[in-house]
This record gives structure tokens, sequence and C-alpha cells, in this order.
């Protein structure tokens, strides 16, 4: 594995999004996602929403880091809270 | 509907599919990720820079620049080359051997490798030998893709209009045979127009397939890189400089795997966005279609 060339962050990225993935699943078997409508424009699934949370807080960082001048463990939090709030109510 | 219990035992068939796109997307996207935050030397030597190649690359003029003309590419020929492929699909005869000899025809294109039609192209616009250069020389414009970056641009979305039109014209020449002929048949009784059974009956059943098309030409022209590499070298300076070009440029021939890594992720998550966006509304439109009764 040493040609990945990883590093301890990078590491937790993925373990966190394959951790995310195996619950979704677990989730999604325990009990089945209904689609529905939240804040969002469209109707969305469970696995949309996290989707949508994902690709938005990877932007939001990219903002954050590259455009300002702020923290990325800034960004990150704002990113979580933004999950959850996806999630339960988008 | 939602009370039946489903059997999704269905889903381990897709593993074997799912080890290989580990292999071939998955793994190398993830090195990609792990170059992106180091300052690589080689496999011994290697440190941390954190998010310094981000804002390295975000920064960067140069590729910010490359980034708008990619849109600018992207755009244009997916203007052209949609309704041009419709147009096509719809005069293309029906049945019969003149059928087949079309279909033939404006498949040509598609299969010419992407270099060949890149040097194809550049023998075609040269001033003294080529048809094209040649002729326009001789009709009194001074055509000079080396040294007129309008001309140069002009001549790649020609020769992408040419080469990938084709593309939107098949798919939708299989939607449209798809349409049964009841419908037409409805619109006879009602004396419908021409582009009423365009508008009403047509376009609606193209829906599906041009969802697929405007994607794949996105993409494809969204990554396009050896067709202008060949035909201009993405000059004059770098005026058809596309991204992949840049990224390139730096990944090979400067070798700056971190800053090339940082930059192909950013890469990476516009081609992500826009084609979740173009995606999701479109079948929202249906959906929207489907519930409306319409």
């Amino acid at each position: 594995m040493s040609w990945m060339v990883w590093t301890l962050p990078t590491a937790i990225f993925f373990a966190t999004i394959a951790t995310l993935l195996a619950g979704m699943t677990a989730w999604e078997v325990v009990s089945p996602s209904v689609e529905r409508k939240g804040f969002l424009p469209i109707a969305t699934t469970r696995g949309d929403r996290l989707f949508i949370g994902l690709l938005s807080a990877a932007y939001l960082h990219l903002v954050v880091v590259g455009f300002t001048p702020l923290s990325i463990w800034l960004a990150l939090g704002v990113s979580v809270l933004w999950m959850l709030v996806l999630m339960r109510w988008g | 509907m939602n009370n039946k219990v489903r059997n999704n035992k269905a889903w381990w068939l897709i593993l074997p599919m799912l080890l290989l796109v580990a292999f071939s997307a998955i793994i190398p996207l993830m090195t990609v990720v792990n170059y992106s935050v180091q300052d690589v030397f080689d496999a011994q030597t290697r440190y941390f820079t954190g998010t310094e190649w981000f804002v390295q690359m975000l920064n960067d003029p140069t590729l910010q620049s490359a980034l708008g003309r990619q849109f600018a590419f992207s755009l244009t020929i997916l203007a052209i080359e949609v309704p041009l492929g419709i147009g096509i699909a719809l005069l293309m005869p029906k049945k019969g051997w003149q059928a087949s000899a079309i279909l033939i025809l404006v498949t040509l294109p598609l299969l010419i490798p992407w270099n060949v039609v890149g040097s194809i192209w550049q023998i075609f616009t040269r001033g003294d030998i080529g048809l094209m250069g040649w002729s326009l020389r001789e009709l009194g414009y001074s055509y000079n893709i080396t040294r007129s970056p309008l001309d140069a641009w002009i001549t790649i979305v020609i020769m992408d209009v040419w080469h990938w039109t084709p593309l939107i014209a098949l798919l939708c020449y299989s939607g449209l045979r798809a349409i049964p002929e009841a419908y037409y048949q409805a619109a006879r009784i009602d004396r419908a127009s021409r582009w009423a059974i365009f508008r009403y009956i047509q376009l609606p059943k193209l829906t599906n397939v041009l969802v697929i098309g405007i994607l794949l030409r996105f993409m494809h022209s969204f990554m396009i890189y050896a067709e202008p590499f060949v035909l201009t070298g993405g000059g004059p300076g770098s005026s058809t400089t596309f991204l992949s070009q840049a990224l390139a440029i730096m990944a090979t021939a400067q070798f700056d795997v971190g800053p090339s890594a940082a930059f192909s992720l950013i890469y990476f998550l516009i081609i992500l966005l826009v084609s979740w966006v173009f995606y999701t509304a479109i079948m929202n439109m249906q959906k929207d279609k489907k519930d409306g009764g319409a």
C-alpha cells in the first residue's frame, strides 16, 4: 500500500466516508428510505441528501480554503452542521 | 405498495463490477487525494503540505482562465451539436437501403480516434496544402490557426461538431424510431402541424436520449485533450489550452504531482456537480410531467 502514499488525515477522511456508506446501507436495510420533499426544491431520498451534503461540503471547503483566511476546521464544523440539517429537514 | 417485502439479493450481482471499478477508478482516485495533500519526491521522501496546493491551484490565473475557456467551449459545442443532432435525426430516412447508407455515413466520424481527427483537421486547415485553409486563402480571407486565436477557436469548435454531432444524431434517431406509430396517427387525426408533432410528441419522447447525449457530450468536451493538442497545441499563446491540457503540462512536463492532484480533484468536483445538476434537473422535469398526468 506504500505506493498510495497514505497520510493520517486522508485515511481518516476515507474511513469516515466508508463508515457513512456502510451505515447508510444498514439503515436502508433496517428501514427503507421514502422519497420526500423538505426545504430543498426537489424530492430526495436519504442517499440523495447525503450526496448533496457531501458535495456541498466539498465546495464549501474549497471556497473557505482557497479564497478566505478562515480556518479549514470552521468549514468542517459548518459542513457537519449543514449535513445534519440537510438529513433531517432537507 | 411500500409494505411489500423486497428481495435485494440481486444487488450482490454487481459485486464483480464494483471490484473492477474499484481497481480502475476508486483506488486511483483515492491515491490522487493522498497526493494532493503532500509534496512527493519519491516513495520515501514526501512531506505533508495540508491544503497548500489547493490554495495555490484555486488562485492560479493560468488555470482560472483555462477553466473559463473550458466552460465557453463546452457550452458552445452543446448549443450547436444538440439542435443540429436533432435536426439531422429528423431528416434521416426511416427505412430501406437509404436508411442503412445514411446511418453508416453519419456514424463514420465517430469511428475515428481523437488524435487522428486532430491530424486530419491539422492537414485540412493548412494554408499551403490543406483544402479548407487553401480555399479560404484563395477566397481572400487570411485564415491562420497558428496566428489568429479566433480562427483557432472556430476551427476547434467546427472539428468537435463534425466529430460528435453524429452521436447526438444517432441517439435521437434511435429515440425517434422507438415512438409508436399510433402517436403519429392520433396527430394526423387532430390535423396537428409538423411543429406540433415535434413539440408535443417527438421532443418529449426524446428527453431520455437527450439527457444521455447532453451528459456524454458535456463530459467528453469538458475533458477534451487530444484534438486541440494535435490541431493547435493549445495556441496561439494559450488561447485554446483547455483544462486537461493545462493539467497535463503541469503533471507530466513539470512533474508537479501534488498541485496536479489538487487540481484534478477540483476538476473532478466540477464535473460531478455539473453532471448531477443536469441529471437531476431533467429527471425532475420528467417526474413533474408524469405527476401532472400530461
